[in-house]
């Protein structure tokens, strides 16, 4: 065989390595997605419900006057679980600790919740974003929502039930509905409200899908 | 390329099988902890938030 011949042969063959290794690096990279990033969200979830049954225990003698104090306590500072929420018609099980904050690093622990607005049961309106793909995929089917289903939210020292209000489809920069009365800058709030946020279409991001629920009943105390 | 990288590993053939396994190991782990995570804000699924506009000079909420 002549020098040329190695030569193409050689480079050929590079070539068709190196092409290779970028499919399987791609592939990895779906396989990350897919599988890794719930595997990882999940043990963080796990952390964050030990955490949070100390928490609930802790205030477990709970009496109004300790969910008042809860109330009036100072923010939770970013990355703790502040309460636990469960719709059913996600499923019997679908069960996620909310960790405070919205940045990167605490949307891969499970839900968040948004700094600058009320907290779960408090006037005004509690928001709250998860993922609806990778991630443990918390809001993979906020879309199944109709009015009148319930969410409870329980923080370590009450369970506020929501009802859902209504669903929407807005702009990403539509910071708006997030407001203490939704799209209402001015208005002063005189409902406990809640509201959901994930992206949409689902394994876009061109839009946002929004649930809107306000708070019907409210227990203190342990509710299992 | 994986032919050059087979001739510099050292040792017999059972010991150059065994370091090639775990370079590649290697190789994905990379991946996994370094590479990935840092790909991923390039793909839409955390966009998640609502933020405002940039003009707006409000605090954005992402």
């Amino acid at each position: 065989m002549g020098r040329p011949a190695q030569l193409v042969r050689g480079t050929v063959r590079g070539a068709a390595e190196l092409l290779l290794t970028c499919g399987a690096v791609v592939l990895l990279f779906a396989l990350y997605l897919v599988v890794w990033s719930d595997v990882q969200t999940a043990a963080a979830q796990g952390d964050l419900r030990d955490d949070f049954a100390r928490l609930t225990e802790q205030a477990a003698p709970a009496t109004k006057a300790a969910a008042a104090k809860a109330a009036a306590a100072p923010a939770p500072s970013t990355g703790t679980g502040i309460a636990q929420l469960r719709i059913p018609r996600l499923g019997e099980d679908w069960s996620w600790v909310v960790v405070e904050g919205v940045s990167t690093d605490q949307l891969k622990q499970g839900p968040g919740h948004f700094p600058d607005t009320a907290m779960p049961g408090q006037l005004g309106n509690a928001a709250i974003a998860g993922h609806r793909a990778t991630h443990g995929e918390p809001f993979a089917h906020l879309d199944k929502l109709q009015a009148g289903d319930p969410i409870y939210v329980t923080t370590p020292t009450a369970t506020y039930t929501y009802e859902v209000t209504r669903q929407a489809l807005v702009a990403p920069s539509e910071v708006g509905v997030l407001l203490p009365v939704p799209n209402k800058p001015e208005a002063k709030p005189r409902k406990a409200r809640l509201t959901l946020v994930t992206c949409h279409p689902r394994w876009g991001s061109s839009e946002r899908l929004i649930v809107h629920a306000n708070l019907v009943a409210q227990t203190t105390g342990m509710e299992s | 390329m994986y032919t050059a990288l087979w001739r510099v590993l050292p040792g017999p053939t059972p010991v150059k099988v065994l370091l090639a396994v775990l370079l590649a190991l290697a190789a994905v782990a990379a991946l996994f902890l370094w590479a990935f995570p840092a790909l991923e804000p390039l793909l839409p699924f955390d966009k998640i938030v609502l933020e405002a506009p940039p003009a707006d000079g409000t605090s954005a909420t992402g």
